[in-house]
């Protein structure tokens, strides 16, 4: 078998396991704990009868190791049980939620990525000059802020002051895409912001780590006018860092749109998870914590099939 | 004489360096140069490090490395002056006039892309060929160049060829435009010596044959001497001789040149074995943990008190290797170490204290073999500490011994590893393996890192060192002019095996077998025409292609 | 120390002057934490000089109170996850083989998990306290500093001056403490500074979820929380913690690039 099949193949079957066991992670870490689930989802005030019957309801009684099999036999085929606090069957919430959060962040993704590369390589161009050093003023500004806070000042900038735009993002199914893109135009800003700094700041330090190598000088040495010596020398070798990039960004995108949806009240998986944790309903936290870690285990392996694929040693083997 | 191609008058060279925690300032770094090159002639610039040739060679190209420009003069191609020219022009002078070929083939190739696009992109982008005249006149080249395969090998990725082949195609890359002339810049430094003959002599032939004139700029009078027809000698950015390649070798004027010329024609006068060993190797094999096949196969030899024994091969013959089983770093599969009389714990763990204070190493890189937070006197210090228990007082004037014994003076005591030069800081580690006191040292490429006349002063204070304190040295080295210079026995090692074993000048006499005469015959010597002699007599081709 | 640049200058007398309002708290703070001293959402005036909160208390002093909440727990975390981190990853860098495996294979695995996911999972079964919120904040936090010990460890553990101190028979403490370990502090020291500001975002991030400090408590988090009705009626309370938050990340980024600078320099030269 090539070695670039067998890499691939490794770095799939590892994201599997790592998901086997992140999955056991997750589990053990709503359960293992000290004190009883049962008592701290009902209080101290609790009956003991109360407490029996959630008990026997959570499966509490079963031995861990088999409820935890149950529980990833469930996910597994879609089945991530009921919440606690409304009996609401789990996998049809999160469906309606998941493709709003996923609605988000994909146009915070579409606006942010060309932007950063484009920003990145203007940093580039203009090494240590004021565009450059503009964008690392602007990205230790926004790294020193938190994620909320960026919304609530933008909220009241845009929304209160300028009413350009809405500060809640309500969307439902009967709007148009217009419509939605409007209600979602500030939470999107802000994501924006929030994964622009580091997207700009890693573009930067990548494309400079190839740009400062032999092979660009030998290009230089060609008589080969900028524009050829990045687009043919400099570029090809760039791909698999600048994915990088954008897969961890995108990772980092995912936790992100958590925190702006409640900021905007905007009803996806964040909120949601948000939600059920202060009403400590554990079979929902489970479930949403499974699916944000997954996904974020998959950019993380996208961004390592990318490296191995674009690896010319790999490609054309000895 | 006709108009010269290259003319170079009072070139100043300067870069704007950014020190940490200090204001940027310009420093000099050629301080006025003064050279012609006719047409097919090619110059030859030797000097050792920051003598400033490279960045007199990239000037040539109007290039200057990272914040280098630059800053007076005036550097004349083809009768124009090239600090006058605009964007353009220089564009049709880089890749079209003159082209380049570094030191590094492997850094300097597109990782991404085949070699062959790259060799002919110069001679496409500057509309000397069209695509498919410069594809096949690629191959010509390769042809010429001695590579295999030169239909097919443009086909390939750079990582599919070996280092030396690569060179070569480096060398097409620069050939191809049909430039007027080439910078070689230290083209064959980074080759193991059997390879570098080869690939030296490619260069020469298409120099030759294509009529081209070059800029040769090498560390090595001995490799520069062979195809050059005249030399300029620098010394950090100034010209110090500048002749004919025939003036230069034979009649050199300065003191500089002179000492350059008779660089390592250290002699030493091989001693009779006498006593027991102080260390025996014993049938020794050994392999890293988790490879499949052994690095060394079955080493024995001997080395006798107070003498040399160096071990000498090229990269890959296992020579450091045998170090690290020595050392108990890397334990034999088979075999066994006696040292001093004593049969040796195959693993660091299991050796006392005293056979680790009486086997002492000295490494190639004195840069990483001194924590650069301890001071010189805590270098030198921790091991009269450590093995005598020694303090205060007494400990400071055995360290100033220690300095004086180096040729250092007592006020090296309080200064860090980053203060001193590359030397001094050998210097160091050379008094902090004798604070042990030991019967013998492991020296493992002391001097291959450093420049030629510095390497010499190193070999002298080893071999002084060795009469005062009666140590024996094991020398690893894949410079045989080292090994003429220090050796009483010499191991020669090839592939993991020991090749040849035995008193130096046996050794080093006839009858050869096939490698032995291949490394030996490869060693440049410092005499006009050597290289055609080597390549009319030799019996075996080198691994490098 | 009379080279510190005047970015580095600015960075720590701000931070100094931070974690002095944060000691000092209660005699500096024009009004008692909790206490109800006027109309809801006042704008700021001689009185409350930066108006008054959601239910009527004093902001500045809310603000004082908050922060001190907010250091105390970041600094704990930090210095939690740093003791920890280091030593363990050091620890493995120096022991390799299969203690090394271990440590390194379960930090990748609870770092495959986004840090505020695994805390969101983690405290829906724990009681949010002071000490809870410590320790889970500390030991996620850990795996990061793990990773950047281990891999200083690792880079200089390979240079020659650590197997020349082995050849001469020096324990595993002398080659931790005083061959690795200086060379290793300026970084470590400078990853310091930017895990506290993370920290400080993160407790935060929490408190502003409703799972970090619960009220009448402040902190800056809980501070933005109490007030953010009001950014729609255009009354901007919520967004004073934004600007301490930011002053005071921003004032720690600079002293910990210079820590970072100083350390580069060591390396060209030092004369």
């Amino acid at each position: 078998m090539p070695l670039i099949i067998k890499l691939l193949a490794q770095r799939i079957a590892l994201g599997l396991i790592l998901l086997l066991f992140v999955s056991g992670l997750i589990f053990a870490g709503t359960m293992i704990l000290p004190g009883d689930v049962a008592q701290s989802i009902l209080g101290q005030s609790a009956t003991p009868e109360a407490l029996a019957n959630l008990r026997a309801e959570l499966g509490l009684n079963d031995p861990p190791l088999q409820r935890y099999i149950q529980w990833l036999g469930g996910a597994m085929t879609g089945d991530l049980g009921t919440a606690l606090t409304s009996g609401a069957d789990i996998t049809e919430s999160i469906g309606k939620r998941l493709s709003n959060t996923l609605f988000l962040a994909f146009w915070a993704a579409i606006i942010a990525v060309p932007l950063a590369i484009f920003l990145g390589l203007l940093a580039v161009r203009f090494k240590d000059r004021w565009p450059d050093k503009m964008i690392s003023a602007v990205t230790l500004a926004s790294i020193s802020i938190p994620e909320f806070l960026i919304g609530y000042v933008l909220m009241y900038l845009i929304a209160v002051k300028l009413r350009w735009f809405p500060s809640v993002a309500m969307i439902n199914d009967g709007m148009s895409l217009g419509e939605k893109l409007g209600a979602i135009a500030l939470p999107v800003t802000v994501l924006t912001l929030v994964v622009l700094a580091h997207m700009m700041r890693m573009t930067r330090a990548a494309i400079l780590n190839v740009m400062q190598s032999a092979y660009i000088e030998t290009a230089e040495l060609k008589g080969l006018n900028g524009f050829q010596v990045i687009f043919r020398h400099a570029f090809p070798n760039a791909i698999a860092p600048i994915v990088n990039v954008v897969m961890l960004n995108l990772a980092y995108l995912v936790v992100g749109v958590v925190v702006i949806e409640v900021v905007f009240v905007y009803p996806g998986m964040g909120q949601y998870l948000v939600d059920h944790v202060s009403k400590r309903d554990v079979p929902v936290v489970q479930a949403c914590g499974l699916i944000f870690a997954a996904v974020y285990i998959g950019l993380n392996m996208t961004a390592d099939i990318v490296a191995i694929l674009s690896n010319p040693r790999l490609r054309h083997p000895k | 004489m006709s108009e010269p191609l290259l003319k170079v008058r009072g070139l100043k060279i300067g870069a704007t360096v950014y020190p940490p925690g200090e204001k940027p300032h310009d420093i000099d770094i050629v301080h006025g140069v003064d050279f012609d090159l006719q047409p097919g002639k090619v110059l030859g610039l030797i000097g050792e490090s920051g003598a400033g040739k490279s960045t007199i060679g990239l000037a040539s190209m109007a290039y200057g490395r990272g914040g280098v420009k630059i800053t007076g003069g005036e550097v004349w191609v083809n009768g124009r002056d090239i600090m006058k020219s605009d964007h353009g022009d220089i564009r049709k002078l880089r890749g079209g006039e003159v082209t380049y070929v570094s030191q590094s083939a492997a850094a300097s190739f597109n990782p991404a892309k085949k070699i062959i696009d790259q060799v002919v992109e110069a001679a496409v982008e500057q509309k000397k060929f069209s695509r498919k005249d410069a594809e096949d006149r690629a191959r010509v080249l390769f042809e010429k160049l001695g590579l295999p395969d030169p239909q097919n090998i443009g086909d390939r990725y750079p990582h599919q060829v070996s280092g030396g082949q690569l060179q070569r195609c480096m060398t097409a890359l620069a050939l191809c435009p049909e430039p007027d002339l080439v910078v070689f810049d230290e083209p064959t430094t980074a080759l193991d010596v059997t390879t570098q003959i080869d690939v030296l002599m490619a260069i020469k032939e298409a120099i030759r044959d294509t009529g081209v004139a070059a800029l040769y700029i090498t560390h090595d009078l001995a490799v520069v001497a062979q195809v050059s027809d005249d030399i300029m000698v620098l010394r950090m950015g100034n010209t110090v001789e500048y002749g004919t390649v025939d003036q230069i070798i034979n009649n050199p004027q300065e003191e500089y040149t002179q000492a350059l010329v008779s660089v390592r024609s250290i002699e030493h006068e091989e001693k009779e074995p006498k006593g027991d060993p102080v260390l025996s190797v014993r049938n020794i094999t050994a392999r890293y943990k988790g490879t499949q096949f052994d690095v060394l196969h079955n080493v024995n030899v001997d080395l006798y008190p107070g003498q040399t024994l160096a071990v000498v091969g090229e990269s890959g013959s296992g020579k450091s290797t045998l170090a690290r089983v020595i050392t108990g770093l890397l334990p034999p599969r088979e075999g066994e170490i006696e040292f001093a009389g004593r049969i040796l714990s195959p693993d660091l763990a299991g050796r006392s204290r005293e056979d680790l204070r009486e086997l002492q190493m000295i490494y190639q890189m004195a840069d990483v073999a001194m924590n650069p937070r301890q001071t010189v006197g805590t270098i030198i210090g921790r091991p009269l500490e450590f093995y005598f228990g020694m303090k205060g007082a007494e400990k400071r004037q055995r360290i100033i011994e220690l300095l004086d014994e180096i040729e250092l003076g007592e006020d090296f005591i309080d200064r860090y590893p980053a203060e001193l030069s590359g030397g001094q800081k050998q210097r160091v580690c050379i008094a902090r393996s004798l604070a042990a006191k030991p019967k013998m040292i492991i020296c493992d490429e002391v001097t291959s890192a450093l420049d030629p006349l510095v390497a010499d002063g190193i070999l002298k204070l080893l071999l002084e060192l060795q009469k005062i304190e009666d140590v024996a040295f094991l020398f690893i080295t894949h410079d045989l002019a080292t090994v003429k210079a220090i050796s009483d026995n010499i191991a020669v090692m090839y592939q993991g095996k020991v090749q040849r074993y035995g008193g130096k000048t046996k050794v080093l006499s006839p009858p050869f077998d096939d490698y032995t005469d291949l490394l030996l015959s490869s060693v440049p010597e410092m005499r006009l025409g050597w290289l055609e002699d080597v390549i009319a007599n030799r019996k075996m081709e080198s691994a490098g292609n | 120390m009379k080279n510190i640049p005047i970015s580095a200058l600015i960075g720590l007398f701000f931070t100094a002057l931070y974690f002095l309002m944060a000691i000092f708290a209660p005699l500096i703070s024009p009004y008692g934490m909790a206490e109800v001293v006027g109309d809801v959402w006042e704008p700021a005036s001689s009185q409350f000089l930066l108006g008054t909160d959601n239910i009527g208390r004093d902001l500045l002093s809310r603000m004082i109170y908050g922060g001190r909440t907010t250091i105390f727990i970041a600094t704990a975390a930090t210095i939690l996850s740093f003791t920890l981190g280091s030593v363990l990853g050091f620890f493995a860098a120096v022991a390799g083989g299969w203690v090394d495996q271990m440590l390194s294979r379960f930090v990748d695995l609870v770092m495959s998990i986004p840090t505020l996911i695994f805390a969101l999972v983690v405290l829906s079964v724990m009681p949010v306290t002071v000490p809870v919120l410590i320790i889970v904040m500390g030991l996620l936090d850990a795996t990061r500093v793990y990773r950047l010990a281990r891999a200083v460890a690792v880079d200089i553990e390979v240079m020659d001056y650590v197997e020349a101190a082995r050849l001469r028979g020096e324990k595993t403490a002398w080659i931790i403490f005083r061959e690795i370990l200086p060379n290793a502090l300026s970084p470590l020291v400078a990853e310091m500074g930017l895990r506290f500001i993370f920290m400080v975002l993160f407790v935060s991030t929490l408190s502003f979820l409703g799972l970090g400090i619960q009220p009448p408590e402040a902190d800056w988090g809980g501070i933005v929380k109490e007030n953010k009705d009001g950014i729609v009626y255009g009354i901007p309370a919520a967004l004073a913690p934004a600007f301490a938050i930011a002053t005071l990340a921003i004032s720690v980024n600079l002293v910990a690039d210079w820590v970072l600078n100083r350390t580069t320099s060591l390396k060209g030269g030092r004369g």
